[in-house]
């Protein structure tokens, strides 16, 4: 749809996991498109739901939370439940009429360069197909 | 062509307004009741959970938020295809006694008794509550107070609160009674039972004793012939939790006696681009506008349209009363706007001595209160609201979420008469253009006595309220304004 | 304080007139209330008109509390005039806080309510499809009623407000605790919330234990409630997310929280609270093994997210209403 749209997205990232991997996709000079904006956090538990509506609020387009892999997680089950305060959040935005797949949870370790740089890849690309985010007016 | 504006909390403060159009002789033209607000509930009820209904429909209104409450929690029973256990049935009454106390008090002596007690040329600052006690005595103005707040306190201790209860939801009730707190409701309801006995003594008193306020009543400006409806037990008694409504015309006929369930058959509303509120007219008669008679489908609830709409009360000192007020009032129906009063104070009675039966009653304090709900669908609830009945109307999905819902409240009901009331008031008591201060008080009686809550909470409460008259000439420039102080 | 009387008004938008009704129930008190400050405009009970209080010197009124939600054009206007009239304005129940249960219509739009409350119901008979207007001529001449807004606004987002007391209606012991803070001249901070900084969970009479929960239930499936956190049962219970000062008489009734009390102290949302508690409590015992599709029929069970979270507080959410397509 809108070819010169660039979506604007921030990435919670997890110290001790996605965070490396993100950097290792740099270090390995792996193409990704340079939307996002990165914020360090020492698990993805520590991700509140409130930053994640309060980014959608202000009209980011997409927000991405990485994680350790199911079982890595250095405080037990950060990850997990991030899983499911995720996949709460998306029905909260689909009941207001927001796409859901605005909001992405991954697992992501220090080693999957790659993965990340195909996860950021493809989640913006999804975004660009849905457009800027209808929040971007409709919240004044 | 002059108009008068009449905005009781004034224009920009209304939740209630009534204009006056006056012809080139000075005399009424023609008048409008206009209800400035909406809120919108059936449309926000759409995708709730089908059991937050009791709740979110309570806030229609925090003044007979326990009618809507109940008539919510009967239309999920039907929805849910369950039906309470006898226990949680007696629980839901007696709590609903104990609303009534509270809310037929507040309006008897807060909000339109004063006009009557202190009288309706009293100045405005004395028509209210303080004017009431400073008539009738400092000890009964204590006496008010407490036993407006037992029935707040009855509603407390089996609702959990009083405005905004919790306890209805589909099959029953999530709170049983236990011996300490039946006593106590027990003995609230006696005491209010004395306390309804007093206060009809006093309007003998005060005012049927008094020669001048029978004839305002019977005969004066105050006169509408409607059709009347209420709810009626098996024995066509008033009863205020659960029956069939019933509709009798003009002359004391009966026109029909439904299910709520067949409401849509008999009750259809309007809708005017001047006003927010519906119109609601019996169908088998017809929209004929506003007028009234026996041609024209409009009809009234509340204290008034449930007695004339009955054949009697089910407890025995409201019977008595029942039965004086007819024979004082020269035969039934009565038409007349301001007996809406008298007939409040017999249902106090009536509520409280019923509250007295159902806290003696020894099964009351089992916990049998609730039963297993079946599989959603519509349902269908009414109640009988201190201003009169009010439907509930529910879709419900296979998820148990509300597609849909229609609410009937019981102002709304008396819309239509309610204009018509205030019109015909001001056309019987403004003339060649003169139009006074008192005269203005007395057109405000006409819907006081409804005790409107217009949009169902739209607060026309006070005893004493602001109002202003502005008259304009034809090109409309002000020429007067009137306050009332 | 100087011998003079406070000056108080009390003023509804769009509200239930329970927060009127919580006030009268104050009882007995109410009439010590009368003798240490003046009400110069309380609809409900006293007779000033709203000209008067336009022609008060800016400041007149003391403290002005004011219930209801901003949901039309006279209640917008009503509520500058009275931010210019009063030293202190009090946004006053769930309504005015947050946009109480009103502010559930931030799910649709004005085009939305009036087709379903006018055009498209059981009872209504409108051919001609009327909808109300702002002014109309009738043939004695024109009659006006106020706009309708597309948004619910909190009072916060229509003026500037001092002070909040949450509840649907607050408490009455809270009401008493602010009017004495004000009768005193101990006022808190500018901004505050004049109600405790607990949670209902603190308040609540049931013994929280496990803190762990297979599946989520609905109030009517539980036929046979145990005695202990609603949450634990199943039962989505906002009271983790909720400001307490309420005693949690919801609980004492054995029904769970739905939220009057808005957002605990110091978080932004109510519902992004709740979606917290209810990850960390939901499904963690089989959270290593479950699969993704296994952790989605759970939370099925929770349907209308938004109207349960967001009960009281659509409006003045992160996220405050419906995005609506045409
Ligand atoms: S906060 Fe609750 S009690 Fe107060 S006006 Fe709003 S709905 Fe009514
Ligand atoms: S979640 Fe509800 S039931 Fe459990 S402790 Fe909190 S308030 Fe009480
Ligand atoms: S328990 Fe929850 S819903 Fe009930 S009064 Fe307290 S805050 Fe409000
Ligand atoms: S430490 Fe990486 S998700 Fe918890």
């Amino acid at each position: 749809m809108m070819e010169d749209f660039e979506p604007t997205v921030v990435a919670f990232l997890c110290n001790w996991c996605s965070y490396a991997g993100a950097d290792l996709a740099g270090t390995s000079r792996l193409k990704y498109p340079s939307n996002i904006r990165s914020i360090r956090v020492m698990c993805s538990g520590r991700v509140d739901p409130i930053f994640i509506l309060d980014a959608l609020k202000e009209g980011i387009d997409g927000v991405l939370v990485a994680g350790c892999h199911p079982g890595d997680c250095h405080y037990q089950s950060g990850n997990y439940k991030t899983n499911r305060k995720i996949k709460l959040i998306k029905r909260l935005l689909s009941e207001l009429n927001i796409e859901p797949d605005r909001v992405r949870f991954e697992y992501i370790s220090a080693s999957e360069g790659q993965k990340f740089a195909t996860v950021v890849t493809e989640f913006v690309g999804r975004l660009k197909e849905m457009g800027p985010s209808p929040l971007k007016e409709a919240c004044e | 062509m002059r108009s008068i504006t009449i905005d009781p909390i004034t224009r920009l403060e209304g939740h209630g307004k009534i204009n006056i159009f006056l012809n080139e002789d000075g005399n009424v033209e023609n008048a409008y009741l206009q209800i400035p607000e909406l809120r919108g509930f059936e449309k926000f009820s759409q995708g709730r959970r089908a059991e937050d209904m009791p709740q979110i429909t309570s806030r229609i209104c925090g003044v007979c938020p326990v009618a809507h409450h109940f008539a919510s929690a009967k239309a999920l029973d039907s929805a849910f295809k369950v039906e309470p256990p006898p226990v949680a049935k007696k629980l839901r009454e007696l709590m609903y006694m104990g609303y009534i106390i509270y809310d037929h008090i507040l309006h008897f002596y807060f909000l339109g008794g004063p006009d009557f007690v202190v009288g309706p040329e009293a100045p405005p600052g004395k028509r209210n509550i303080l004017g009431v006690i400073e008539k009738a005595g400092i000890d009964i103005g204590k006496e008010v107070i407490k036993h407006r707040a037992f029935g707040q306190r009855i509603t407390a201790i089996l609702g959990g609160k009083a405005t905004h209860p919790v306890n209805c939801l589909p099959g029953g009730v999530s709170k049983g009674l236990n011996e300490v707190e039946r006593k106590d409701i027990l003995s609230m309801a006696e005491s209010s039972r004395e306390f309804a006995r007093f206060s009809l003594q006093l309007l003998d008193d005060i005012v049927l004793k008094n020669k001048d306020y029978v004839e305002l009543i019977t005969k004066g400006p105050y006169q509408l012939r409607t059709y009347n409806m209420g709810l009626v037990d098996d024995r066509d008694r008033l009863n205020f939790y659960d029956g069939l409504i019933r509709v009798k015309d003009p002359s004391d006929g009966e026109l029909v006696k439904f299910p709520v369930s067949d409401y849509k058959k008999e009750i259809a509303e309007r809708v005017e681009k001047w006003s927010y509120m519906k119109f609601p007219y019996l169908k088998r008669v017809g929209w004929k506008g506003f007028s009234d008679g026996t041609g024209s489908g409009f009809y009234r609830v509340g204290p008034l349209g449930r007695l004339n709409a009955s054949e009697g009360m089910a407890t025995p000192l409201a019977q008595k009363e029942f039965d004086r007020f007819y024979s004082t009032l020269g035969g039934r129906p009565v038409h007349s706007t301001l007996a809406f009063h008298w007939a409040r104070l017999i249902e106090l009675l009536y509520a409280a001595e019923r509250a007295v039966e159902l806290a003696s009653d020894g099964e009351i304090t089992s916990d049998r209160i609730r039963n297993p709900v079946g599989e959603p669908g519509e349902g269908f609830g009414v109640v009988e609201a201190a201003r009169g009945t009010l439907i509930h109307h529910y879709d419900v999905d296979e998820l148990g979420l509300i597609k849909k819902a229609n609410l009937i409240v019981a102002t709304t009901n008396n819309a239509g008469a309610i204009t018509m009331s205030v019109r015909d008031a001001a056309k019987g008591l403004i003339r060649n253009g003169n139009v006074t201060d008192g005269l203005l008080n007395k057109v405000e009686m006409a819907f006081r006595a409804y005790d409107p809550c217009f949009g169902c909470a739209t607060h026309t409460m006070p005893g004493s309220m602001p109002l202003i008259a502005n008259i304009y000439d034809k090109n409309e420039v002000l020429l007067r304004s009137i306050k009332r102080d | 304080m100087t011998g003079e009387k406070l000056k108080f008004a009390f003023y509804w938008a769009a509200s239930c007139g329970g927060c009127e009704i919580a006030v009268l129930d104050m009882n007995e008190a109410i009439l010590e209330v009368v003798s240490a400050a003046d009400i110069l405009f309380w609809p409900v009970a006293i007779d000033t008109k709203y000209s008067d209080v336009e022609a008060m010197e800016d400041g007149h009124i003391d403290v002005c509390f004011f219930n209801g939600a901003i949901r039309n054009s006279e209640q917008k206007e009503l509520a500058h005039l009275l931010r210019k009239k009063s030293k202190v304005l009090v946004a006053f129940g769930s309504c005015a806080v947050t946009g109480g249960i009103p502010g559930l219509a931030n799910l649709s739009s004005r085009k939305g309510v009036f087709e379903t409350v006018y055009l498209d119901n059981a009872s209504i008979e409108n051919p001609d499809g009327t909808v109300p207007e702002t002014s109309s001529r009738v043939k004695e001449g024109e009659l006006t009623i106020p706009e309708f807004f597309d948004t619910v606004d909190t009072l916060d987002q229509t003026v500037e407000v001092d002070y909040y007391l949450p509840g649907c209606p607050p408490p009455t012991a809270l009401i008493m605790n602010a009017i004495n803070a004000i009768l005193s001249g101990e006022l808190p901070p500018k901004g505050s919330v004049i109600a405790p900084a607990r949670s209902v969970c603190d308040e609540c009479r049931f013994e929280k234990s496990e803190k762990r929960i297979t599946k989520i239930k609905r109030i009517y499936e539980v036929e046979e409630l145990e005695d202990r956190c609603l949450l634990e049962q199943g039962i989505i219970c906002m009271g983790p997310a909720t400001r307490g000062g309420c005693g949690a008489p919801c609980l004492e009734a054995n029904m769970p929280c739905t939220g009057c009390g808005g957002p605990t102290p110091n978080s932004l949302d109510q519902g992004g609270k709740m979606i917290s508690a209810l990850a960390s409590v939901l499904g963690i015992d089989s959270e290593a093994v479950s699969s993704d599709k296994e952790v989605e029929a759970m939370l099925d069970r929770l349907i209308d997210p938004v109207g349960t979270f967001y009960k009281y507080g659509l409006p003045s959410a992160l996220i405050k209403r419906r995005v609506m397509k045409e």
